[in-house]
């Protein structure tokens, strides 16, 4: 803040100069007054205010009321003007609280959750705030056991592969590895690098908070799709919505995907199950989804048939416990000797070998039934 | 006015390599400053296409495809799912010659510049032959070698198999490699028989593909005969049938393509050169912070 001088432009002028220049068009801003008039300047916070002030005078009345003057120069100098990130950076600390109260808040750091990110916001001398971004199950790790970034680009290299080395291709899948931090971040790049890890999440949520998230739901977006996609257009016959139901029920539950789903089947088709808690929307099916949706209307155009298989009921119900347990990605936790779990591996292994004939077929049973055609 | 470059590219929901090159390419050409601003969207990855130009701040964006060649993608899928009211007539193009075009998406206020394809760029025919000096370590390589362009063929894209061969007929026009030969995965003459297109005994093969994968790691040298399981890998040079083949790899990783993608942008009109703005802080802190 040193070596300012009275030429513009002045990269780091100082906040309560600043705020004496933005007074002529007027500053209200978080319960801090700036304005301008024939007769002087006018200062005001909450608890004091100030009139027919000369410029030398107005700096000396901003004396004991930098919270609200770094405060303003921080939002209206520092943090990156665009709204959407503006409002992201802004609700990190929570903006309705008095500044005051915020400042020591600020001073101690303050923590918000998005998906599963951790961003803590502080201040440094003269209000500037500074960001770590780490991983929310990260939250209390001792920061010489993660490793160190700054450069806001890599975190969509980081969100890449999950903590087994795996490929992750959906970013807001609830798969993000720990072990990481990005340290003392300016807010462009915080913003940078929450944008990396869940891309354009900061822009849809802005457009809903503003109302003008632009959703295209299911059928709208299935409609526009071509190529080898083109077929899932073939997938809704005016039949009802049920597969969509059941697509959404495996591909965006909150135990699968983070963002919120805010798509139905149409404009006003709502679907039957929960689109999510998640801070931020979905705004239309997913690459991922579609391609999905590709093979399951493949498979759905078959007819249902009858088979005929003898299993015990424990047989029955350990299907249906191997099933639960690949649907809700649990086989890596079944115990190796815990034989009480269907989905164990030497209780499958047992099952295959009394009920599979050579060909792999189920209780000897073909799959294709020519008879049944 | 500021400017931002939004590379477009495949991307893969199974290979964790598709998207590398475009990422590799923006990093570079973010290290070098020559844009305020540079982000990717992808087809199967994020930000998808749909939601990629929301994710620019400048009101002027410069959209490259890192595509091999003009077709489906680059003509109808891009332009749809950026949400941009485009012929494939606006550019006019005998399929190698698309150029740019200025629109308007309908979702947010921004002005695109849509250019072609990376793939049938002039400059390409550069990064070929710079492909296949890194393959043989060899800055002079040409004398003595035959030069194999891979591609996939007609059976895909029409235009596919004109920029495969474009290339290999500017490339033989310089004379510096003995031989010269477009070849293809799907169609005559195809890389499955390489020896059989070559007299000399080093044969460089440069597939035009953006990104290692499935075709250009077990496909390619499957055919060729390089390997049986292409997973495993494969040498460089592998012999064949009396010949030493030089196996590059997929060209869209060659760092000299993130030129190319600098070179479309300045076609379309980007001003790219290393901005010299005394006191301008705003485009120095810009790209400080890397971006
Ligand atoms: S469509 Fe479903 S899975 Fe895809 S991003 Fe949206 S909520 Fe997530």
């Amino acid at each position: 803040m040193s070596g300012t001088t009275a030429t513009d432009p002045d990269p780091d002028p100082d906040p309560a100069e600043a705020l004496r220049t933005a007074a002529a068009d007027g500053v209200d801003f978080d319960g801090l007054e700036a304005t301008r008039h024939d007769d002087g300047f006018h200062l005001a916070v909450p608890d004091a205010s100030y009139d027919d002030l000369s410029a030398s005078a107005f700096l000396d009345a901003t004396r004991g009321h930098e919270a609200y003057v770094e405060n303003w120069f921080f939002w209206h100098q520092h943090a990156p003007q665009d709204d959407a990130s503006w409002a992201f950076l802004r609700w990190i600390e929570r903006p309705d609280d008095p500044v005051p109260e915020r400042c020591e808040r600020l001073a101690d750091g303050t923590t918000r959750e998005w998906g599963q990110l951790l961003v803590e916001a502080r201040t440094d001398e003269g209000g500037q705030r500074r960001y770590d971004l780490r991983h929310v199950d990260d939250a209390d790790a001792d920061v010489a056991t993660l490793s160190v970034h700054t450069d806001p680009t890599d975190a969509r290299r980081i969100r890449k592969t999950d903590g087994n080395g795996r490929y992750r291709p959906l970013s807001t899948a609830p798969t993000l590895a720990r072990g990481w931090i990005f340290d003392d971040l300016d807010p462009t790049a915080l913003v940078r690098a929450v944008e990396g890890f869940y891309p354009a999440t900061i822009q849809n949520w802005h457009r809903e908070r503003a109302g003008d998230l632009d959703v295209a739901h299911w059928h709208e977006t299935i409609s526009r799709q071509t190529g080898i996609y083109g077929v899932v257009q073939t997938w809704d016959r005016g039949e009802g919505h049920d597969h969509v139901n059941w697509v959404a029920e495996a591909c965006c539950a909150d135990s699968q995907c983070l963002k919120r789903r805010e798509w139905e089947y149409d404009e006003e088709t709502p679907l039957n199950v929960p689109g999510g808690d998640g801070v931020f929307p979905c705004r239309e099916p997913c690459s991922l989804v579609i391609a999905t949706a590709r093979r399951w209307t493949r498979m759905e155009a078959e007819q249902a048939r009858t088979y005929e298989f003898d299993l015990t009921p424990s047989e029955k119900a350990q299907i249906e416990a191997i099933i639960d347990a690949v649907a809700d990605g649990r086989t890596d936790e079944i115990r190796e000797a815990d034989t009480s779990d269907g989905a164990n591996r030497y209780r499958a292994r047992y099952l295959r070998a009394k009920r599979f004939d050579d060909a792999g077929n189920l209780c000897g049973v073909p799959t294709e039934n020519d008879e049944a055609e | 006015m500021s400017e931002a470059l939004l590379i477009v590219a495949h991307g893969s929901h199974l290979n964790p390599q598709s998207s590398t090159p475009a990422q590799d390419h923006a990093d570079a050409l973010r290290a070098s400053g020559r844009f305020d601003e540079i982000r990717e969207a992808y087809w199967k990855e994020e930000p998808s296409f749909r939601n990629a130009l929301r994710t620019v701040t400048a009101d002027e964006v410069y959209v490259v495809p890192l595509f091999v060649s003009e077709g489906y993608f680059t003509e109808q899928v891009i332009p749809r799912e950026l949400r941009l009211d485009f012929e494939a007539a606006d550019w006019d193009s005998d399929g190698t010659s698309a150029d740019h075009t200025t629109l308007e998406p309908t979702d947010v206020d921004k002005r695109v510049h849509y250019c072609g394809p990376v793939g049938t760029h002039d400059a390409m025919t550069d990064v070929i032959v710079r492909r296949a000096e890194t393959v043989t370590s060899n800055d002079d390589v040409g004398a003595g070698v035959g030069l194999a362009v891979v591609g996939h063929g007609t059976k895909r894209n029409e235009n596919s198999a004109k920029a495969i061969q474009y290339h290999a007929d500017r490339i033989r026009d310089r004379d510096r490699f003995d031989e010269v030969r477009a070849l293809f995965m799907d169609e005559d003459p195809e890389v499955d028989d390489v020896t059989d297109h070559f007299e000399s005994d080093d044969v460089v093969v440069v597939p035009l593909f953006i990104a290692d994968g499935y075709h250009t790691q077990e496909d390619i040298p499957e055919d060729m005969g390089l390997t049986d399981d292409g997973r495993g890998g494969y040498e460089v040079p592998t012999r064949i049938d009396g010949h030493d083949i030089w196996y590059a790899g997929a060209i869209g990783t060659e760092p000299l393509m993130a030129d190319v993608v600098l070179e479309r942008a300045a076609d379309a009109g980007a001003d790219v050169d290393a901005p010299e703005t005394p006191g301008d802080g705003a485009i120095d802190s810009a790209r400080a912070d890397g971006d």
